[in-house]
Protein backbone atom coordinates (compact mmCIF):
# COMPACT_ATOMS: atom_id res chain seq x y z
CA UNK A 1 0.00 0.00 0.00
CA UNK A 2 1.06 3.55 -0.74
CA UNK A 3 0.35 6.30 1.52
CA UNK A 4 1.25 8.99 -0.76
CA UNK A 5 -1.56 10.88 -0.39
CA UNK A 6 -1.08 11.61 3.15
CA UNK A 7 1.09 14.55 3.75
CA UNK A 8 3.06 15.83 6.78
CA UNK A 9 4.42 12.31 8.24
CA UNK A 10 7.59 11.90 9.66
CA UNK A 11 10.47 9.81 9.01
CA UNK A 12 8.97 6.70 11.41
CA UNK A 13 11.31 3.99 10.07
CA UNK A 14 14.20 6.36 11.68
CA UNK A 15 12.19 7.40 14.87
CA UNK A 16 11.21 3.85 15.51
CA UNK A 17 14.88 2.54 16.12
CA UNK A 18 14.86 4.84 19.22
CA UNK A 19 12.17 2.95 20.77
CA UNK A 20 13.73 -0.47 21.65
CA UNK A 21 10.07 -2.28 22.19
CA UNK A 22 8.77 -1.04 18.78
CA UNK A 23 10.53 -4.08 17.49
CA UNK A 24 9.21 -6.74 19.48
CA UNK A 25 7.57 -9.62 18.16
CA UNK A 26 4.66 -11.17 20.27
CA UNK A 27 3.43 -14.43 19.85
CA UNK A 28 3.40 -16.51 16.56
CA UNK A 29 5.49 -13.97 14.89
CA UNK A 30 3.52 -10.93 15.20
CA UNK A 31 5.06 -7.44 15.27
CA UNK A 32 4.01 -5.72 18.33
CA UNK A 33 1.64 -2.35 16.97
CA UNK A 34 1.70 -0.42 19.95
CA UNK A 35 -1.71 1.35 19.40
CA UNK A 36 -2.01 2.33 23.45
CA UNK A 37 -0.48 5.62 23.93
CA UNK A 38 -3.04 7.39 25.38
CA UNK A 39 -1.97 5.40 28.35
CA UNK A 40 1.50 5.67 28.19
CA UNK A 41 4.16 6.58 25.57
CA UNK A 42 7.00 4.16 24.74
CA UNK A 43 10.57 5.77 25.60
CA UNK A 44 13.32 6.18 23.00
CA UNK A 45 16.41 4.85 24.33
CA UNK A 46 17.60 9.03 24.81
CA UNK A 47 15.75 8.71 27.93
CA UNK A 48 16.39 5.31 28.81
CA UNK A 49 20.37 6.65 28.58
CA UNK A 50 19.68 9.82 30.80
CA UNK A 51 18.34 7.77 33.76
CA UNK A 52 21.45 5.27 33.15
CA UNK A 53 23.75 8.19 32.86
CA UNK A 54 22.29 9.91 35.71
CA UNK A 55 22.23 6.75 37.99
CA UNK A 56 25.79 5.69 36.92
CA UNK A 57 27.45 8.48 37.07
CA UNK A 58 25.76 11.40 39.31
CA UNK A 59 23.56 9.83 41.29
CA UNK A 60 22.88 12.20 44.94
CA UNK A 61 20.37 13.46 46.73
CA UNK A 62 19.87 17.03 45.45
CA UNK A 63 19.49 20.63 47.46
CA UNK A 64 21.67 19.73 50.63
CA UNK A 65 25.22 18.44 49.71
CA UNK A 66 27.97 20.31 48.70
CA UNK A 67 29.63 17.42 47.47
CA UNK A 68 30.70 16.83 43.82
CA UNK A 69 27.94 14.57 43.20
CA UNK A 70 25.21 16.82 44.72
CA UNK A 71 26.09 19.75 42.95
CA UNK A 72 25.25 17.84 39.39
CA UNK A 73 22.38 15.94 40.67
CA UNK A 74 20.86 19.35 41.57
CA UNK A 75 21.94 20.78 38.13
CA UNK A 76 20.67 18.38 36.34
CA UNK A 77 17.63 17.84 38.08
CA UNK A 78 16.97 21.65 37.97
CA UNK A 79 18.36 21.71 34.55
CA UNK A 80 15.01 19.40 33.64
CA UNK A 81 12.87 22.34 34.93
CA UNK A 82 14.63 25.02 33.12
CA UNK A 83 13.70 22.35 29.69
CA UNK A 84 10.23 22.00 30.91
CA UNK A 85 9.22 26.15 31.68
CA UNK A 86 11.20 26.63 28.02
CA UNK A 87 8.82 23.64 26.79
CA UNK A 88 5.37 25.15 28.10
CA UNK A 89 6.71 28.98 27.55
CA UNK A 90 6.29 29.89 31.06
CA UNK A 91 7.57 32.77 32.06
CA UNK A 92 9.62 31.45 34.97
CA UNK A 93 11.02 28.54 35.70
CA UNK A 94 9.55 28.97 39.30
CA UNK A 95 6.43 28.26 38.37
CA UNK A 96 7.07 25.01 37.11
CA UNK A 97 6.57 22.29 39.97
CA UNK A 98 7.35 18.82 39.73
CA UNK A 99 4.44 16.08 41.46
CA UNK A 100 4.59 12.35 40.67
CA UNK A 101 1.68 12.51 37.91
CA UNK A 102 -1.10 14.47 36.41
CA UNK A 103 -3.44 13.08 39.42
CA UNK A 104 -0.76 14.77 41.34
CA UNK A 105 -1.03 17.90 40.00
CA UNK A 106 -4.71 18.20 40.02
CA UNK A 107 -4.54 17.01 43.58
CA UNK A 108 -2.56 19.52 44.95
CA UNK A 109 -4.53 22.46 42.71
CA UNK A 110 -7.75 21.17 44.40
CA UNK A 111 -5.93 21.23 48.25
CA UNK A 112 -4.61 24.67 47.71
CA UNK A 113 -7.37 25.99 46.76
CA UNK A 114 -9.32 23.99 49.86
CA UNK A 115 -6.69 25.34 52.13
CA UNK A 116 -6.18 28.85 51.27
CA UNK A 117 -7.30 32.53 52.15
CA UNK A 118 -9.81 34.66 50.67
CA UNK A 119 -10.18 35.34 47.61
CA UNK A 120 -9.16 31.86 47.09
CA UNK A 121 -10.19 29.53 49.69
CA UNK A 122 -13.12 27.10 48.16
CA UNK A 123 -16.03 27.01 51.19
CA UNK A 124 -19.35 26.51 51.33
CA UNK A 125 -20.48 29.55 48.98
CA UNK A 126 -18.50 28.59 46.15
CA UNK A 127 -19.09 26.51 43.36
CA UNK A 128 -16.81 24.30 41.18
CA UNK A 129 -17.53 23.91 37.08
CA UNK A 130 -15.47 20.26 35.39
CA UNK A 131 -17.03 19.00 32.61
CA UNK A 132 -18.25 15.66 31.98
CA UNK A 133 -15.72 14.72 29.74
CA UNK A 134 -12.84 14.92 32.74
CA UNK A 135 -10.63 11.67 33.16
CA UNK A 136 -11.70 10.83 36.87
CA UNK A 137 -8.01 12.00 37.84
CA UNK A 138 -9.80 16.14 37.19
CA UNK A 139 -13.51 15.06 38.99
CA UNK A 140 -12.39 13.03 41.87
CA UNK A 141 -10.45 15.35 43.71
CA UNK A 142 -13.04 18.06 43.00
CA UNK A 143 -15.71 15.82 44.37
CA UNK A 144 -13.18 15.43 47.40
CA UNK A 145 -13.06 19.39 47.95
CA UNK A 146 -17.09 20.07 47.38
CA UNK A 147 -17.67 16.99 50.11
CA UNK A 148 -15.19 18.56 52.23
CA UNK A 149 -16.18 22.39 51.77
CA UNK A 150 -19.75 22.20 51.36
CA UNK A 151 -18.83 23.77 47.72
CA UNK A 152 -21.24 22.70 44.63
CA UNK A 153 -20.12 21.38 41.83
CA UNK A 154 -21.20 22.08 37.78
CA UNK A 155 -20.20 20.62 35.32
CA UNK A 156 -20.46 21.42 30.92
CA UNK A 157 -22.37 18.63 29.39
CA UNK A 158 -21.56 17.13 26.21
CA UNK A 159 -23.24 17.02 22.57
CA UNK A 160 -23.85 13.73 20.67
CA UNK A 161 -21.12 15.22 18.66
CA UNK A 162 -18.57 14.47 21.27
CA UNK A 163 -17.73 18.40 21.74
CA UNK A 164 -18.41 20.34 24.58
CA UNK A 165 -21.41 21.95 25.52
CA UNK A 166 -21.31 25.20 25.99
CA UNK A 167 -24.62 26.67 25.36
CA UNK A 168 -25.52 27.16 29.24
CA UNK A 169 -22.05 29.13 30.06
CA UNK A 170 -23.36 31.66 31.73
CA UNK A 171 -25.37 29.33 33.78
CA UNK A 172 -22.34 27.37 34.82
CA UNK A 173 -19.67 29.90 35.37
CA UNK A 174 -21.10 32.69 37.84
CA UNK A 175 -20.12 34.84 40.22
CA UNK A 176 -20.08 32.44 42.96
CA UNK A 177 -17.70 30.21 40.63
CA UNK A 178 -13.82 29.84 42.29
CA UNK A 179 -12.33 27.53 40.21
CA UNK A 180 -12.94 25.95 36.42
CA UNK A 181 -11.00 22.73 35.57
CA UNK A 182 -11.14 20.99 32.17
CA UNK A 183 -9.44 19.00 30.05
CA UNK A 184 -7.91 20.47 26.96
CA UNK A 185 -8.01 17.02 24.83
CA UNK A 186 -10.73 14.62 26.25
CA UNK A 187 -8.64 11.07 26.63
CA UNK A 188 -11.80 8.78 25.17
CA UNK A 189 -13.28 11.17 23.08
CA UNK A 190 -9.91 12.90 21.59
CA UNK A 191 -11.67 16.23 21.76
CA UNK A 192 -9.60 19.03 20.93
CA UNK A 193 -11.38 21.50 23.76
CA UNK A 194 -11.71 25.17 22.73
CA UNK A 195 -10.77 26.50 26.15
CA UNK A 196 -9.97 30.45 25.34
CA UNK A 197 -14.33 30.80 25.49
CA UNK A 198 -14.19 29.18 28.82
CA UNK A 199 -10.87 30.88 30.16
CA UNK A 200 -12.19 34.20 29.20
CA UNK A 201 -15.84 33.95 30.81
CA UNK A 202 -13.92 32.51 33.88
CA UNK A 203 -11.61 35.66 33.67
CA UNK A 204 -14.73 37.60 33.33
CA UNK A 205 -16.22 36.60 36.90
CA UNK A 206 -12.79 36.42 38.59
CA UNK A 207 -12.65 32.46 38.61
CA UNK A 208 -9.46 30.77 38.45
CA UNK A 209 -9.12 28.57 35.80
CA UNK A 210 -7.09 24.58 35.93
CA UNK A 211 -6.31 22.88 32.68
CA UNK A 212 -5.42 19.38 32.29
CA UNK A 213 -3.00 19.08 29.62
CA UNK A 214 -1.95 15.61 29.80
CA UNK A 215 -3.80 14.46 26.79
CA UNK A 216 -2.22 17.89 25.20
CA UNK A 217 1.26 18.46 25.88
CA UNK A 218 2.56 15.13 24.47
CA UNK A 219 0.94 16.05 21.57
CA UNK A 220 1.13 19.34 20.16
CA UNK A 221 2.96 23.00 21.06
CA UNK A 222 1.56 24.06 24.40
CA UNK A 223 1.97 27.61 25.43
CA UNK A 224 0.68 28.50 29.10
CA UNK A 225 0.95 32.12 28.71
CA UNK A 226 -1.22 31.68 25.32
CA UNK A 227 -3.90 29.62 27.42
CA UNK A 228 -3.66 32.53 29.50
CA UNK A 229 -4.86 29.88 32.25
CA UNK A 230 -4.14 29.62 36.09
CA UNK A 231 -2.81 26.01 36.39
CA UNK A 232 -1.92 23.56 33.59
CA UNK A 233 -1.01 20.02 34.62
CA UNK A 234 0.55 17.40 32.63
CA UNK A 235 1.97 13.94 33.04
CA UNK A 236 5.54 12.35 31.66
CA UNK A 237 5.16 9.03 31.39
CA UNK A 238 2.74 10.16 28.06
CA UNK A 239 5.39 12.29 26.76
CA UNK A 240 8.49 9.32 26.19
CA UNK A 241 9.25 10.43 30.53
CA UNK A 242 9.37 7.61 32.88
CA UNK A 243 6.57 7.22 35.13
CA UNK A 244 6.41 9.02 38.78
CA UNK A 245 6.69 12.24 37.09
CA UNK A 246 4.43 14.80 36.18
CA UNK A 247 4.31 18.64 35.98
CA UNK A 248 2.09 21.33 37.61
CA UNK A 249 2.54 24.75 36.26
CA UNK A 250 0.92 27.74 38.01
CA UNK A 251 1.00 31.91 37.98
CA UNK A 252 4.07 32.92 39.99
CA UNK A 253 1.64 34.99 42.41
CA UNK A 254 -0.64 32.44 42.86
CA UNK A 255 1.95 30.17 43.88
CA UNK A 256 3.15 32.99 46.00
CA UNK A 257 -0.56 33.30 47.80
CA UNK A 258 -1.42 29.90 48.21
CA UNK A 259 -0.50 27.45 50.66
CA UNK A 260 1.52 24.47 50.70
CA UNK A 261 0.10 21.22 50.78
CA UNK A 262 2.60 18.40 51.95
CA UNK A 263 4.74 19.33 54.40
CA UNK A 264 8.32 17.83 54.61
CA UNK A 265 11.95 18.43 53.76
CA UNK A 266 12.98 20.98 50.92
CA UNK A 267 9.82 22.81 51.50
CA UNK A 268 11.07 25.07 54.39
CA UNK A 269 12.77 27.92 54.73
CA UNK A 270 13.12 27.52 58.82
CA UNK A 271 11.34 24.96 60.77
CA UNK A 272 11.07 25.31 65.08
CA UNK A 273 9.24 22.82 66.97
CA UNK A 274 6.47 25.31 67.00
CA UNK A 275 6.08 26.22 63.70
CA UNK A 276 7.74 26.95 60.12
CA UNK A 277 8.14 29.14 57.23
CA UNK A 278 7.88 27.91 53.78
CA UNK A 279 10.71 27.71 51.08
CA UNK A 280 9.27 29.95 47.37
CA UNK A 281 7.54 28.45 45.05
CA UNK A 282 8.35 25.70 43.22
CA UNK A 283 10.09 23.91 46.54
CA UNK A 284 7.33 24.68 48.81
CA UNK A 285 5.01 22.27 46.54
CA UNK A 286 7.90 19.85 46.49
CA UNK A 287 8.20 18.11 49.89
CA UNK A 288 10.90 15.38 50.26
CA UNK A 289 13.04 14.05 48.14
CA UNK A 290 11.59 14.31 45.01
CA UNK A 291 11.63 12.05 41.61
CA UNK A 292 15.06 13.21 40.72
CA UNK A 293 16.38 10.29 37.87
CA UNK A 294 12.21 10.75 36.43
CA UNK A 295 12.61 14.73 36.02
CA UNK A 296 16.04 14.32 34.40
CA UNK A 297 14.28 11.90 32.02
CA UNK A 298 11.62 13.98 31.31
CA UNK A 299 14.09 16.90 30.46
CA UNK A 300 15.77 14.05 28.11
CA UNK A 301 12.27 13.29 26.48
CA UNK A 302 11.15 16.92 25.77
CA UNK A 303 15.10 17.09 24.18
CA UNK A 304 13.61 14.39 21.93
CA UNK A 305 10.40 16.10 20.83
CA UNK A 306 11.34 19.41 20.69
CA UNK A 307 14.34 17.61 18.28
CA UNK A 308 12.13 17.07 16.17
CA UNK A 309 9.63 19.94 16.70
CA UNK A 310 6.00 19.59 18.09
CA UNK A 311 4.50 20.80 15.10
CA UNK A 312 5.52 18.01 13.21
CA UNK A 313 4.61 15.83 16.19
CA UNK A 314 0.94 17.16 15.90
CA UNK A 315 1.02 17.59 11.95
CA UNK A 316 2.24 13.47 12.02
CA UNK A 317 -0.67 12.39 14.66
CA UNK A 318 -3.19 14.52 12.54
CA UNK A 319 -2.05 12.92 9.34
CA UNK A 320 -2.45 9.53 11.21
CA UNK A 321 -5.59 10.15 12.56
CA UNK A 322 -7.42 11.66 10.03
CA UNK A 323 -5.94 8.04 7.72
CA UNK A 324 -7.39 6.14 11.16
CA UNK A 325 -10.84 7.67 10.51
CA UNK A 326 -11.51 6.97 6.51
CA UNK A 327 -10.07 3.94 7.34
CA UNK A 328 -12.65 2.95 10.11
CA UNK A 329 -15.70 4.16 8.48
CA UNK A 330 -15.20 0.61 6.36
CA UNK A 331 -15.90 -1.39 9.40
CA UNK A 332 -19.11 -2.70 9.70
CA UNK A 333 -20.74 -1.63 12.53
CA UNK A 334 -18.29 0.42 13.94
CA UNK A 335 -19.52 3.68 15.77
CA UNK A 336 -16.74 6.09 16.98
CA UNK A 337 -17.54 7.36 20.29
CA UNK A 338 -16.16 11.35 19.73
CA UNK A 339 -15.78 13.82 16.97
CA UNK A 340 -15.67 11.66 13.29
CA UNK A 341 -14.03 14.28 11.37
CA UNK A 342 -9.88 14.88 12.19
CA UNK A 343 -10.84 18.83 13.10
CA UNK A 344 -10.21 19.81 16.58
CA UNK A 345 -9.29 16.11 17.41
CA UNK A 346 -6.25 14.63 19.40
CA UNK A 347 -5.12 11.20 17.61
CA UNK A 348 -6.99 8.93 20.54
CA UNK A 349 -10.04 6.94 18.59
CA UNK A 350 -12.80 5.37 20.70
CA UNK A 351 -14.91 3.17 19.23
CA UNK A 352 -17.53 -0.13 19.87
CA UNK A 353 -17.90 -2.70 17.58
CA UNK A 354 -21.65 -3.63 17.21
CA UNK A 355 -22.48 -5.67 20.53
CA UNK A 356 -19.21 -7.26 20.44
CA UNK A 357 -17.86 -6.16 23.88
CA UNK A 358 -14.58 -4.42 24.21
CA UNK A 359 -12.83 -6.48 26.44
CA UNK A 360 -13.40 -9.32 23.26
CA UNK A 361 -12.24 -6.86 20.98
CA UNK A 362 -9.42 -6.18 22.66
CA UNK A 363 -8.48 -10.28 23.33
CA UNK A 364 -8.75 -10.68 19.74
CA UNK A 365 -6.75 -7.68 18.58
CA UNK A 366 -3.86 -8.79 21.22
CA UNK A 367 -3.54 -11.91 19.91
CA UNK A 368 -2.96 -10.43 16.45
CA UNK A 369 0.33 -8.31 18.00
CA UNK A 370 -1.75 -5.23 18.19
CA UNK A 371 -2.33 -3.57 22.00
CA UNK A 372 -5.43 -1.36 22.16
CA UNK A 373 -7.08 -0.10 25.23
CA UNK A 374 -10.04 -1.41 26.71
CA UNK A 375 -13.25 -0.10 28.90
CA UNK A 376 -14.17 3.31 30.48
CA UNK A 377 -10.85 4.45 30.03
CA UNK A 378 -11.14 6.59 33.97
CA UNK A 379 -13.86 8.49 32.65
CA UNK A 380 -17.06 6.80 33.06
CA UNK A 381 -18.98 9.70 32.75
CA UNK A 382 -18.49 9.45 29.24
CA UNK A 383 -20.01 6.34 28.63
CA UNK A 384 -22.75 6.95 31.07
CA UNK A 385 -23.65 10.09 28.37
CA UNK A 386 -23.50 7.81 25.60
CA UNK A 387 -25.40 4.72 26.70
CA UNK A 388 -22.29 2.43 26.53
CA UNK A 389 -20.62 0.38 29.16
CA UNK A 390 -17.07 0.74 27.73
CA UNK A 391 -14.79 1.69 24.38
CA UNK A 392 -12.05 0.10 22.64
CA UNK A 393 -9.57 2.93 21.84
CA UNK A 394 -6.76 3.30 19.35
CA UNK A 395 -4.39 5.88 19.83
CA UNK A 396 -1.34 7.08 18.12
CA UNK A 397 1.91 8.97 18.30
CA UNK A 398 5.00 10.38 16.52
CA UNK A 399 6.23 6.65 15.46
CA UNK A 400 2.75 5.30 14.60
CA UNK A 401 2.25 4.54 10.72
CA UNK A 402 -0.25 3.94 8.29
CA UNK A 403 0.65 0.34 8.16
CA UNK A 404 -0.22 0.02 11.93
CA UNK A 405 -3.59 1.63 11.38
CA UNK A 406 -4.19 -0.88 8.37
CA UNK A 407 -3.32 -3.54 10.60
CA UNK A 408 -5.69 -2.38 12.86
CA UNK A 409 -8.60 -2.26 10.24
CA UNK A 410 -7.51 -6.12 9.19
CA UNK A 411 -7.51 -7.04 13.09
CA UNK A 412 -10.86 -5.40 13.29
CA UNK A 413 -12.55 -7.61 10.26
CA UNK A 414 -10.71 -10.76 11.83
CA UNK A 415 -12.62 -9.50 15.32
CA UNK A 416 -16.06 -9.93 14.02
CA UNK A 417 -15.41 -12.91 12.05
CA UNK A 418 -14.85 -14.20 15.22
CA UNK A 419 -17.42 -13.39 16.98
CA UNK A 420 -19.58 -13.97 14.06
CA UNK B 1 -3.89 -20.51 19.18
CA UNK B 2 -4.03 -19.63 22.69
CA UNK B 3 -7.18 -17.68 21.88
CA UNK B 4 -9.06 -20.59 21.33
CA UNK B 5 -7.98 -22.03 24.81
CA UNK B 6 -9.93 -18.97 26.12
CA UNK B 7 -12.45 -18.45 23.86
CA UNK B 8 -13.68 -22.41 23.77
CA UNK B 9 -16.98 -23.44 21.57
CA UNK B 10 -19.31 -24.09 24.80
CA UNK B 11 -18.45 -20.32 26.03
CA UNK B 12 -18.98 -18.80 23.08
CA UNK B 13 -22.58 -20.92 22.77
CA UNK B 14 -23.29 -19.50 26.10
CA UNK B 15 -22.25 -15.93 25.20
CA UNK B 16 -24.88 -16.39 22.17
CA UNK B 17 -28.01 -18.08 24.20
CA UNK B 18 -27.72 -17.14 27.90
CA UNK B 19 -29.49 -19.65 29.85
CA UNK B 20 -31.85 -17.65 32.61
CA UNK B 21 -31.18 -14.53 31.87
CA UNK B 22 -33.65 -12.01 33.13
CA UNK B 23 -34.68 -10.47 36.27
CA UNK B 24 -37.20 -13.10 38.11
CA UNK B 25 -38.45 -13.47 41.89
CA UNK B 26 -35.78 -13.78 44.15
CA UNK B 27 -35.13 -13.59 48.11
CA UNK B 28 -32.02 -11.46 47.83
CA UNK B 29 -30.31 -9.52 44.91
CA UNK B 30 -27.31 -7.93 44.53
CA UNK B 31 -25.51 -5.36 42.16
CA UNK B 32 -21.14 -6.05 41.43
CA UNK B 33 -19.48 -4.14 38.87
CA UNK B 34 -15.78 -5.03 37.84
CA UNK B 35 -14.78 -1.27 38.25
CA UNK B 36 -12.17 -2.07 35.34
CA UNK B 37 -13.91 -2.28 32.74
CA UNK B 38 -17.41 -1.35 33.69
CA UNK B 39 -19.07 -4.61 33.40
CA UNK B 40 -22.34 -5.14 35.46
CA UNK B 41 -24.46 -7.51 36.82
CA UNK B 42 -27.97 -7.42 38.97
CA UNK B 43 -28.60 -10.98 40.66
CA UNK B 44 -31.36 -12.25 42.27
CA UNK B 45 -31.41 -15.90 43.98
CA UNK B 46 -34.83 -17.49 44.89
CA UNK B 47 -34.40 -20.56 47.78
CA UNK B 48 -37.29 -23.40 48.53
CA UNK B 49 -35.68 -24.48 51.50
CA UNK B 50 -32.24 -25.32 51.55
CA UNK B 51 -32.57 -25.26 47.40
CA UNK B 52 -31.33 -22.82 45.09
CA UNK B 53 -34.95 -22.82 43.52
CA UNK B 54 -33.73 -20.01 40.68
CA UNK B 55 -30.74 -17.96 39.53
CA UNK B 56 -31.87 -14.62 37.54
CA UNK B 57 -29.70 -11.89 36.38
CA UNK B 58 -29.59 -8.92 34.02
CA UNK B 59 -25.94 -8.20 32.95
CA UNK B 60 -23.83 -6.07 30.58
CA UNK B 61 -20.31 -7.12 30.05
CA UNK B 62 -18.01 -9.24 27.40
CA UNK B 63 -18.46 -12.72 26.48
CA UNK B 64 -16.22 -14.52 29.06
CA UNK B 65 -18.76 -12.68 31.91
CA UNK B 66 -22.19 -13.38 30.18
CA UNK B 67 -20.81 -17.41 29.80
CA UNK B 68 -20.04 -17.24 33.21
CA UNK B 69 -23.04 -16.15 34.56
CA UNK B 70 -25.33 -18.70 31.84
CA UNK B 71 -22.97 -21.68 33.61
CA UNK B 72 -23.68 -20.27 36.82
CA UNK B 73 -27.32 -20.79 36.14
CA UNK B 74 -27.03 -24.28 34.62
CA UNK B 75 -24.98 -25.24 37.33
CA UNK B 76 -26.19 -24.13 41.12
CA UNK B 77 -30.06 -24.12 40.35
CA UNK B 78 -31.63 -27.23 41.22
CA UNK B 79 -28.99 -28.38 44.01
CA UNK B 80 -28.68 -27.35 47.15
CA UNK B 81 -26.84 -24.28 48.49
CA UNK B 82 -24.29 -26.43 50.61
CA UNK B 83 -23.84 -28.61 46.82
CA UNK B 84 -23.86 -25.10 45.09
CA UNK B 85 -21.29 -23.44 47.48
CA UNK B 86 -19.32 -26.77 46.65
CA UNK B 87 -19.69 -25.88 42.90
CA UNK B 88 -18.56 -21.82 43.59
CA UNK B 89 -15.68 -22.75 45.49
CA UNK B 90 -14.63 -25.41 42.67
CA UNK B 91 -15.10 -22.34 40.12
CA UNK B 92 -12.75 -20.05 42.38
CA UNK B 93 -10.20 -22.65 42.59
CA UNK B 94 -10.02 -23.13 39.00
CA UNK B 95 -9.78 -19.37 38.03
CA UNK B 96 -6.72 -18.68 40.34
CA UNK B 97 -5.15 -21.49 39.14
CA UNK B 98 -3.01 -19.51 36.53
CA UNK B 99 -3.52 -22.19 33.75
CA UNK B 100 -2.48 -24.82 35.95
CA UNK B 101 -5.33 -26.61 36.45
CA UNK B 102 -8.07 -28.46 34.14
CA UNK B 103 -11.00 -28.43 36.98
CA UNK B 104 -12.91 -31.72 37.86
CA UNK B 105 -15.48 -31.85 35.30
CA UNK B 106 -17.61 -34.25 37.50
CA UNK B 107 -17.97 -30.98 39.56
CA UNK B 108 -17.77 -28.17 37.22
CA UNK B 109 -19.04 -29.35 33.84
CA UNK B 110 -19.45 -27.05 31.69
CA UNK B 111 -17.63 -24.69 33.49
CA UNK B 112 -14.18 -26.63 33.19
CA UNK B 113 -14.34 -24.25 29.47
CA UNK B 114 -12.79 -21.54 31.40
CA UNK B 115 -9.69 -23.69 32.27
CA UNK B 116 -7.98 -21.19 29.79
CA UNK B 117 -9.40 -18.10 31.02
CA UNK B 118 -7.44 -18.35 34.00
CA UNK B 119 -4.02 -17.78 31.68
CA UNK B 120 -5.38 -14.40 31.30
CA UNK B 121 -5.40 -12.46 34.92
CA UNK B 122 -7.45 -9.67 33.00
CA UNK B 123 -10.05 -11.99 32.21
CA UNK B 124 -9.80 -13.68 35.42
CA UNK B 125 -12.62 -10.94 37.28
CA UNK B 126 -14.69 -10.80 34.04
CA UNK B 127 -15.33 -15.15 34.94
CA UNK B 128 -15.77 -14.58 38.51
CA UNK B 129 -18.13 -11.29 38.16
CA UNK B 130 -21.32 -13.56 38.62
CA UNK B 131 -20.49 -16.37 40.66
CA UNK B 132 -19.00 -13.82 42.92
CA UNK B 133 -22.78 -11.91 42.86
CA UNK B 134 -24.28 -15.11 43.27
CA UNK B 135 -22.16 -15.70 46.62
CA UNK B 136 -23.00 -12.97 47.76
CA UNK B 137 -26.83 -12.72 47.19
CA UNK B 138 -26.88 -16.53 48.51
CA UNK B 139 -25.29 -15.15 51.94
CA UNK B 140 -28.03 -12.12 51.82
CA UNK B 141 -30.73 -14.87 51.06
CA UNK B 142 -29.63 -17.19 53.82
CA UNK B 143 -29.25 -14.09 56.55
CA UNK B 144 -33.22 -13.56 56.04
CA UNK B 145 -33.86 -17.45 56.66
CA UNK B 146 -32.10 -18.12 59.52
CA UNK B 147 -34.01 -21.36 59.56
CA UNK B 148 -32.04 -22.78 56.79
CA UNK B 149 -29.26 -24.73 57.05
CA UNK B 150 -26.70 -25.44 54.38
CA UNK B 151 -24.65 -28.58 55.69
C1 LIG C 1 -6.81 13.53 30.37
C2 LIG C 1 -6.04 12.84 31.46
N1 LIG C 1 -5.94 13.42 32.65
C3 LIG C 1 -5.25 12.85 33.66
C4 LIG C 1 -4.63 11.63 33.50
C5 LIG C 1 -3.93 11.04 34.67
O1 LIG C 1 -2.58 10.86 34.46
P1 LIG C 1 -1.75 10.12 35.58
O2 LIG C 1 -2.39 8.78 35.76
O3 LIG C 1 -0.37 10.01 35.04
O4 LIG C 1 -1.85 10.93 36.81
C6 LIG C 1 -4.72 10.99 32.27
C7 LIG C 1 -4.08 9.68 32.05
O5 LIG C 1 -4.59 8.60 32.14
C8 LIG C 1 -5.46 11.60 31.24
O6 LIG C 1 -5.60 11.00 30.04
Amino acid sequence: MTYSHLTGLLDTDAIRKDFPVLSRVLHDGKPLVYLDNAATSQKPRQVLEALNAYYEQHNSNVHRGVHVLAEEATALYEGARDKVAAFINAPSRNEVIFTKNASESLNLVANMLGWADEPYRVDADSEIVITEMEHHSNIVPWQLLAQRTGAKLKWFGLTDEGRLDLSNIDELITEKTKIVSVTLVSNLLGTVNPVETIVRKAQSVGALVAIDASQAAPHAALDVQALEADFVAFTGHKMLAPTGIGVLWGRQELLEDLPPFLGGGEMIETVTMGSSTYAPAPHKFEAGTPPIAQAIGLGAAIDYLSAIGMDKVAAHEHAITAYAIERLAEVPDLRIIGPRTAVDRGAAISFTLGDIHPHDVGQVLDEQGIAVRVGHHCARPVCLRYGIPATTRASFYLYSTPGEVDALIDGLHHVRNFFA
Amino acid sequence: MKLDSMYQEIILDHYRNPHGKGLRDGDAEVHHVNPTCGDEITLRVKLDGAVVEDVSYESQGCSISQASASVLNDLVVGKTVGEAQQVQEAFLELMQSKGQSEGDEEILEDAVAFAGVSKYPARVKCALLGWMAWKDATAKALAGHPEITTD
